[in-house]
């Protein structure tokens, strides 16, 4: 029997009075290793396969099995998918953290919860739900080891009584994530069923939480932004990738290689029409990219803030010797040991001007995992369109954690293999040099070996327009205002803002990548809770389009919101616009490692709008005006 | 680009009817006497007898003197003067975009056995089709004359300041890690010097050869072993190395049991007749074993140390399709919408 029969004999559940409808948050809380990820997985997906909008974010250890992990999953009737910071339903398999879990929730939260675990006596204001997971799995599993592996799925089928989730979905949602192994899909089913047969025989409901089939993912996907980053890239028709493992990027090559296997490999030959290669740390990797770029080959590598650190000298390099690649940092939190696996917006400074000397880097900030795809194919357009490294600023929280989105379309736009020398430029232009800046755009006209053009001696600083060695004071300055007018040409064709002004704001909001999602949900919070009406510009590139300062110049205060310490896109901002706009720039700054979510963003912004926020829920007070804004 | 057409066509040019001046670079302008300018001239000398097109040629370095070398030869060729020490990673890059360039690297042994020993050692790994040249005088020239990584223990600097730490052999690293042509030669010794550069030229893999080159204002002095003097009085060739291309058809005599002719990846033939009766060229454990003995001795082992002709280079292992990556078009590299509808569908 299949379990979406079960569905389909069983009555439907207890009445529950007053509930809430696709409008929660569960929080799983699992060891690592333990295979709830696929758990977890199965059961985002049958939400979103019911038609509900819905978003998951894994927080995990850096380590291979045996710390705590926690998946939570967001289902918003509104669509809001960024980290809502309240969870209201905890599934509780950790023997570890369960304590602590179970005191830092609201009231009226729900347990589920591994029954030896005894949490029931922890809290009155709760609703709890035992279940005794090893006697469960023990009756559909005989191996011991695969026990261990299966035990979570148990939790899905639980969870699938309680909230009314469409078994037939989650039946679903369970061989898409398994693919074609009948085995491990029959014995989940058996655990997905086990599970739901217990609540619907043992627990009685007794809270408000409830799922219920809606029509607004239609047509949608399921992805992370690694892969669709990976998308982008097989795409926009990269030949060379060259890469060094590192959380929370590995992935994007990962997924790469599997599509560049099953989609890249020559029809009629079966030879690859890619190269890959593992180098022996970040140094190489941009390196080997770096001297593909050179030979003329579509190129990139992937990492996280240590690579990119360690790119610094060869990104100075690619800079001044204007050499294309495509570098993808897919953003986490500091240096070393300790918190690899969180999220953090914390390489734009450093990535702004990476390397020595005058450096700057162009950079694309995707929000979403279509953006992932586009700018993916975008980055190695102007990579070589500038001949120049060109950053795909990802983070953790976009790369790593699932997401919906809107299927992504072919790209329409032919490959723009940029200013590559051919005989007809050749004997338009006369004599060829490397650096000259013959059309006026700062974007000299490039050769590359083996393709029969004259060739050029590549050098860092040290060179004139005819790629001749010079240590003269006049061509190295002469070419690095080159270098700056091609920057300044580069503004028009990186990727547009994306604005929305709204006539009766007073204020402004900008923000980039992931922080995008609090500041959708943050602004309807602003406009509910205090009526405060805002306008907002989402940065999709740096060097910054002219539309920023324009958008500065219209309100007296604008709030930039960013997922890090230091302000750092605020700071890039200041360099770019007038002193006296500067000044009207503030900030909203989240940096526990955890994504942004919309609550800190509007609480922060009411603060500095002069309103006394409440912690109790939402409950904001005004105050005078003059009490709280501090504006010049 | 100037070419320069013989005023009598058929004097002086090689199998592709170039001469030797196209094979020349700028002027140098490393120090006169300076060992890098042999190397550049037997560099010169051998693409230009193995007739070599400079337009299929990629020139790679590092930084210091050594690195600066590749713009005094193969004018015409493309060259990319990479960042210290990490010369082989553009190498690398370079040649997975087209795996039809003939790569020359050039180094230092400041370049290759400290900052870039990281990038050496894989690159010796991989066996990566490339002529890995070391033009090595233990020391660094261009920051004026402070030790590097090869520099002899008890040598000493100008200064009289002793070398304590025992060097590193490159060529003993590149055996243990790999390489399949692993060579020593001296700057001063022009015939064994160009018959070990064809060699390399016609080997399919990653032919490191580690070329003792003395810095003739910086250690060329009383007390360092890397002087030219020095280096002249301790050179200790392993055999005679005389080298046949493909594309000359020249019967060799040689004795068997005192010759060994080594079969190269393009038909040509590499002749190591012995000086030493027991020395087997293709043999690892011998090569790691006079490498130790002639430095027990305070003696530099030269020639063809190692070679191992067949076995599959980098790219051989990367099955990728014949015409160079760089060069595919659109309707090869994009896949179509069929796919990208696919994958979509597999994401819902």
């Amino acid at each position: 029997m299949a379990v979406s029969d079960i569905a389909l004999q069983d009555a439907p559940l207890a009445d529950v009075t007053d509930p809430v409808v696709n409008d929660f948050s569960i929080r799983v809380a699992t060891v690592n290793g333990s295979g709830s990820q696929t758990a977890n997985l199965v059961l985002l997906r049958s939400i979103f396969r019911m038609g509900i909008p819905v978003s998951g974010k894994n927080l995990f250890p850096s380590n291979i099995a045996g710390l705590p992990t926690w998946f939570t999953i967001r289902a918003s009737k509104d669509g809001y998918i960024a980290r809502k910071p309240g969870i209201d339903l905890l599934v509780s398999m950790n023997a570890e953290t369960a304590r602590e879990d179970v005191l830092s929730l609201d009231s009226d939260a729900v347990v589920v919860y591994d029954a030896p675990l005894n949490l029931d006596g922890l809290r009155d204001d709760l609703v709890f739900y035992p279940v005794p997971f090893d006697k469960l799995v023990a009756e559909i599993c005989r191996d011991a080891k695969l026990r261990r592996l299966v035990r979570n799925m148990i939790y899905d089928g639980v969870l699938a009584n309680l909230l009314q989730i469409d078994m037939q979905q989650m039946d679903a949602a369970l061989e898409k994530q398994l693919g074609r192994k009948p085995k491990a899909v029959a014995l989940n089913r058996g655990a997905l069923e086990i599970g739901y047969r217990y609540a619907a025989e043992h627990l009685e409901k007794r809270d408000r939480l409830v799922l219920a089939p809606m029509k607004k993912t239609k047509g949608l996907i399921l992805v992370e932004g690694n892969a669709a980053a990976a998308l982008g890239a097989m795409m926009a028709g990269v030949t060379v990738v060259t890469w060094y493992p590192i959380t929370p990027s590995s992935s994007l090559c990962e997924t790469l290689i599997d599509y560049l296997q099953k989609y890249r490999l020559d029809p009629e030959t079966g030879k690859a029409t890619f190269a890959v290669v593992q180098a022996e740390d970040e140094i190489a990797a941009l390196g080997m990219a770096l001297g593909a770029g050179w030979a003329g080959a579509r190129s990139m590598t992937s990492t996280s803030g240590p690579g990119v650190s360690l790119m610094g000298e060869f990104s100075g390099l690619g800079y001044y010797a204007e050499v294309p690649a495509v570098i993808f940092d897919v953003q986490r939190v500091g240096p070393s040991t300790g918190l690899p696996t969180r999220t953090a917006q914390g390489d734009v400074l450093t990535t702004a001007f990476l390397s020595h000397g005058d450096t700057r880097h162009l950079m694309l900030f995707p929000a979403s995992v279509e953006e992932c795809y586009t700018m993916a194919i975008e980055a190695f357009d102007l990579a070589e369109r500038f001949q120049t490294p060109v950053f795909v600023m990802s983070d953790l929280d976009l790369g790593m954690n699932t997401w919906m989105s809107k299927a992504f379309n072919y790209p329409k736009k032919p490959l723009d293999r940029g200013k590559v020398l051919d005989q007809e430029t050749l004997d338009r232009i006369g004599r060829f040099g490397r650096y000259r800046d013959v059309d006026g755009d700062g974007i000299p006209y490039r050769s590359i070996p083996g393709a029969d053009m004259p060739a050029f001696f590549c050098r860092g600083s040290g060179h004139n327009e005819w790629a001749q060695y010079s240590e003269r004071p006049d061509d190295y300055q002469a070419n690095v205002d080159r270098l700056a007018r091609k920057f300044e040409t580069a503004r028009n064709w990186m990727p547009e803002p994306v604005v929305e002004i709204n006539r009766k704001a007073s204020i402004g909001i900008i923000a980039y990548g992931t922080t995008h999602w609090a500041i959708v949900e943050s602004r309807d919070q602003l406009l509910a809770e205090a009526d405060l009406q805002t306008s907002y510009y989402r940065v999709c590139a740096y060097p910054f389009r002219d539309a920023l300062v324009s958008f500065i110049e219209r309100y007296d205060r604008v709030y930039v919101v960013e997922q890090n310490r230091d302000a750092q896109m605020l700071s890039l901002m200041k360099l770019d616009v007038r002193p006296e706009l500067a000044n009207r720039l503030r900030s909203v700054l989240h940096y526990s490692g955890d994504p942004i979510d919309a609550r800190t963003v509007t609480d922060s912004i009411l603060i500095q709008e002069g309103y006394r926020v409440e912690k109790a829920g939402a409950q904001t007070t005004r105050l005078p005006h003059s009490a709280g804004v501090g504006g010049e | 680009m100037a070419t320069v057409t013989p005023s009598n066509p058929r004097r002086n040019v090689n199998r592709i009817g170039l001469d030797t001046k196209q094979y020349r670079g700028t002027k140098t302008t490393l120090c006169a006497g300076c060992g890098h300018n042999a190397i550049s001239e037997r560099i010169i000398g051998a693409c230009y007898e193995m007739g070599i097109d400079p337009g299929r040629v990629i020139k790679l370095s590092g930084i210091g003197c050594s690195s600066k070398s590749p713009a005094y030869f193969l004018g015409s060729a493309h060259g990319f003067n990479a960042v210290h020490g990490r010369m082989p990673s553009v190498g690398t890059g370079a040649l997975l975009a087209n795996s039809k360039l003939i790569a020359i690297g050039v180094s230092g042994d400041g370049d290759t056995g400290a900052i870039g020993i990281g990038q050496f050692v894989h690159l010796m790994r991989r066996n990566l089709p490339i002529v890995y040249i070391i033009e090595d005088n233990g020391c660094y020239g261009l920051t004026k004359g402070q030790f590097s990584p090869t520099a002899d223990l008890g040598s000493t600097l100008k200064t009289g300041v002793v070398n304590d730490l025992p060097p590193i052999d490159t060529c003993a690293l590149a055996v243990e890690l790999g390489a399949t042509f692993v060579a020593r030669s001296f700057s001063g010794d022009k015939k064994q010097l160009m018959a070990i550069l064809k060699a390399a030229l016609s080997h399919r893999g990653t032919a490191m050869v580690d070329v003792l080159s003395p810095c003739v204002t910086f250690n060329d002095h009383e007390g360092s072993t890397k002087s030219y003097s020095h280096v002249k009085e301790h050179d200790d060739p392993l055999e005679e190395v005389s080298f046949v291309p493909f594309f000359e058809d020249i019967a060799v005599d040689y004795e068997p049991g005192t010759t060994q002719a080594v079969p190269m990846h393009d038909g040509s033939t590499l002749y190591l007749t012995k000086l030493d009766e027991q020395y087997d060229a293709l043999d690892k454990i011998q090569a790691l074993r006079v490498l130790n003995e002639t430095r027990r001795r305070g003696e530099f082992a030269t020639g063809v140390i190692y070679v191992e002709p067949d076995r599959d280079d980098f790219l051989a292992m990367l099955n990728l399709v014949d015409e160079p990556l760089a060069q595919l078009p659109q309707s090869r590299v994009r896949p179509q919408r069929a796919a990208l509808n696919e994958i979509m569908e597999s994401l819902r």
